[in-house]
């Protein structure tokens, strides 16, 4: 039973680390064109360095 | 110039843009839409050749919206941008960014979908924890979990549940029970019971259930959301393609200015090709307007002085000064708009299924709730805290967990399946009401007809005809000398014609070899007019010869007609234009019921006769005379190239020229519908087992949590099997 002292915030940390990078990944906008950028992965364009 | 004209209206109100006038301004923002993008390679080709033009600082592709952002330099202007991308072979329409007000749309959508997230996270986070509790955590250990998952559940639910609680509220104040009632009251009690038993060391609460709860009906509602936000930007995209602005004539020359700017008595420059920015009187010049879109008449009219012209109509071939006299809301264009605002009210009483489901269902909910608290506390003597434990676990469990997801699931795989297809819904029900139709009514021209005419026999033309016909033709933009000219270039050399001269609303004139050549309206010619769309050829003192025209059919009507009567709805023809050219069409396409001659309140009492009878009409037009008709029909659809006017009042727009999508269309919407009602039954069906075993009082967390997450699945799973 001890261990639950661990387990506990640990499961509560890993569910809030989730949820922090959902609300991340919505303020940056990553849900506005999914279509879009399932298909600019495949794009050769930016490989070899970042688009300035 | 059209960088004066910014994109950014509060750039230029901004007072601190004046002091920095001299200055050069900031970036301006251009829109355009990209109908034809569709894959990795099209978003670098065209952000590549954006990039390239000078003054373009970036250009970012939406492939989900199918535009292009860029922002440019103040003198870059869109048309460039179009011209650019036409040679990188993408077609590309300018957008009015001020139209498409997707912000604001954007925000509820983020917004739900954070409440979505949040209640996801939340939900894992006390599924984790209540699995210790059914495997058989006990006494302290039990407490400390239930405590820890109420520290989750009760901020998540007061957030999540938003929705909810506002639109019970709503539905509370106009005494009404929609679904949101049986669930808010399901969120609020079950939150409120289970943090009672927790303070009293009690072995079931029910967080995992109300978090469960929020989360599957979030996602119900951000499926719907999601579907409406589709179709509402895509219709916007349609308005914003028509960039509204009128050439004024002011006393120093001419400007460029928005519709909404003009006032009674301006006059106003019509070029020869656009429409008709207001109703006014013609002041100079002679030409032709091709009035189709507004009465479905496919001849065009005549132009002079002192004629009055109705906004919507278009300018052929001379140029036309006109002095205004209503524009904007009082033009009859906008006129129009009220009377579809009338039939739009009825339409909107509409109830879809879901509504039915839940305007029956919601009561039951609360009478076996009810029910199940008086019964327990009289079986129980009196143990009031046994009672509401049963009465809570019947409202979860009964709570329309699956039958929220039942409609969104299935519009949501139909509206985009639709799309792929080409046909865009812009309203909630139209796909259920579609499904209802036994009837099919067309309008002729623009609709089942192009609107565009092609010459009808031009074998019955000599060859030295022919070759001065289409000499003729090519000096006019006139559209009937146009598809003449466009006919004969196949096969004729045009004789070498001198001296042309096109007199504007009249016709073409020219010599050859010291003949006088002319090619026009029978009037000019000195000739009656007949009753069909036709131009005719003078050559010399000869007797002038008739070319005919018909309107060229849009590509699919036959296939659309034959699959609609095949599926066994009735087709029927109502047009504006004469009865020999809609005979004519009719006999061509197999329709025996076709009526000619319709104005439109002819065509609004016709679909009402037919409603009387117990006919559920599908009305399919374009033009300003059809409006009120589409508006009354049970559900209407109009082609993207129809006027704002009539998309605005149909339910469904046809973004391609073909006309096949919409037999399959209603097909599918029968699909879809049918689906529905499965789905219906299928969660009726998980609520039937697991009510009875609730009243019992036998209703555990865990058997709740599976019923949810099972019905919810087994209902989006049937919605993925619509073909």
């Amino acid at each position: 039973m001890q261990m639950l002292v661990l387990l506990i915030p640990v499961s509560l940390g890993l569910g809030g680390l989730g949820l922090a990078a959902f609300v991340w990944s919505l303020r940056a906008r990553q849900y506005d064109d999914p279509k879009g950028d399932a298909q600019r992965i495949l794009a050769p364009d930016w490989d070899d360095h970042p688009k300035p | 110039m059209a960088a004066a004209i910014s994109a950014c209206p509060a750039c230029t109100a901004a007072p601190a843009a004046e002091v920095l006038a001299r200055q050069p301004p900031g970036r301006a923002r251009l829109m355009l839409s990209l109908p034809t993008a569709h894959c990795a390679a099209c978003i670098s080709d065209v952000e590549r050749a954006l990039a390239a033009h000078p003054g373009v600082a970036s250009a970012r592709v939406n492939l989900s919206r199918r535009q292009v952002a860029v922002e440019a330099a103040p003198g870059v202007a869109a048309p460039d941008l179009v011209a650019v991308l036409a040679r990188a072979g993408y077609e590309a329409h300018e957008l009015d960014p001020d139209a498409l007000r997707l912000t604001e749309t954007d925000r509820r959508g983020r917004d739900l979908l954070m409440r979505l997230g949040v209640s996801g996270f939340a939900m894992m986070n006390i599924m984790l924890l209540s699995v210790a509790v059914w495997s058989g955590a006990e006494g302290a250990s039990r407490d400390m979990f239930h405590w820890i998952s109420a520290a989750i559940a009760l901020p998540t639910v007061a957030f999540a549940g938003q929705p909810f609680f506002a639109g019970a509220l709503a539905a509370l104040r106009a005494r009404r029970l929609g679904m949101d009632v049986p669930v808010s009251l399901g969120l609020v009690l079950a939150s409120a019971m289970s943090l009672y038993e927790t303070a009293n060391h009690g072995h079931q609460v029910y967080f995992d259930g109300a978090v469960m709860l929020s989360f599957f009906l979030l996602t119900g509602r951000y499926l719907e959301y999601r579907a409406r936000a589709a179709a509402r930007s895509a219709a916007e995209e349609l308005a914003a393609l028509e960039v509204p602005r009128a050439h004024r004539l002011t006393a120093t020359g001419e400007e460029e200015v928005a519709i909404a700017a003009l006032r009674p008595g301006d006059r106003v420059l019509v070029r020869p090709g656009q429409r008709l920015p207001c109703d006014g009187v013609v002041l100079m010049g002679a030409s032709e307007l091709d009035r189709s879109l507004l009465t479905g008449e496919t001849r065009p009219v005549a132009a002079a002085p002192g004629a009055a012209v109705a906004a919507g109509e278009v300018n052929l071939t001379g140029p036309l000064t006109v002095t205004v006299t209503a524009a904007g809301r009082d033009s009859s264009l906008n006129r129009m708009a009220d009377l579809v605002a009338i039939a739009e009210g009825a339409r909107d009483r509409y109830a879809s299924l879901a509504d039915r489901m839940a305007r029956a269902y919601a009561p039951v909910v609360h009478a076996l709730s009810a029910a199940a608290f008086a019964g327990w506390l009289w079986a129980s003597g009196g143990d009031l805290r046994l009672a509401l434990n049963v009465a809570v676990a019947v409202l979860i469990i009964t709570c329309p967990c699956a039958l929220a997801l039942a409609v969104p699931a299935v519009v949501t795989a139909a509206s985009g399946r639709l799309f792929r297809r080409g046909l865009l819904i812009k309203n909630p029900t139209a796909l259920e009401r579609l499904a209802e139709i036994d009837t099919v009514v067309f309008d002729k021209t623009g609709t089942l007809t192009l609107g565009a005419p092609v010459p009808a026999d031009l074998a019955a033309l000599p060859a030295p005809g022919r070759a001065a016909a289409l000499a003729l033709a090519r000096a006019s933009s006139h559209p009937l000398a146009q598809a003449l000219a466009a006919a004969l270039a196949e096969d004729t050399v045009p004789a070498p014609v001198t001296g042309l001269r096109e007199i504007a609303g009249q016709g073409v004139e020219g010599r050859l070899d010291g003949t006088r050549l002319r090619l026009g309206r029978a009037e000019w010619l000195g000739l009656a007019p007949g009753g069909r769309s036709a131009t005719w050829l003078a050559i010399g003192d000869a007797p002038p010869v008739e070319i005919a025209f018909a309107d060229r059919l849009r590509p699919g009507a036959e296939t659309a007609v034959a699959a609609l009567r095949a599926q066994g709805k009735r087709v029927a023809l109502l047009s504006g234009d004469v009865a020999p050219a809609v005979a004519e069409l009719a006999a061509r396409l197999g329709i025996d019921d076709w009526h000619a001659g319709q104005r439109p309140e002819d065509k609004a009492r016709h679909l009402q006769r037919l409603a009387e009878g117990g006919a559920k009409v599908l009305m399919i037009g374009d033009g300003l005379n059809d409006t009120a008709a589409l508006a009354l029909a049970h559900a209407s659809i109009s082609p993207a190239s129809a006027l704002d006017a009539a998309r605005a009042a149909s339910d469904i727009v046809l973004l391609g020229q073909d006309l096949a999508p919409v037999a399959g269309a209603v097909r599918l919407a029968a699909a879809a519908r049918s689906l529905i009602k499965q789905n219906f039954a299928i969660s009726l069906g998980y609520n039937a087992i697991a009510v009875p075993l609730a009243l019992a009082g036998f209703a555990t967390p865990l058997a709740a949590a599976v019923a949810m997450s099972l019905s919810s699945l087994s209902v989006s799973l049937n919605a993925l099997r619509l073909r």
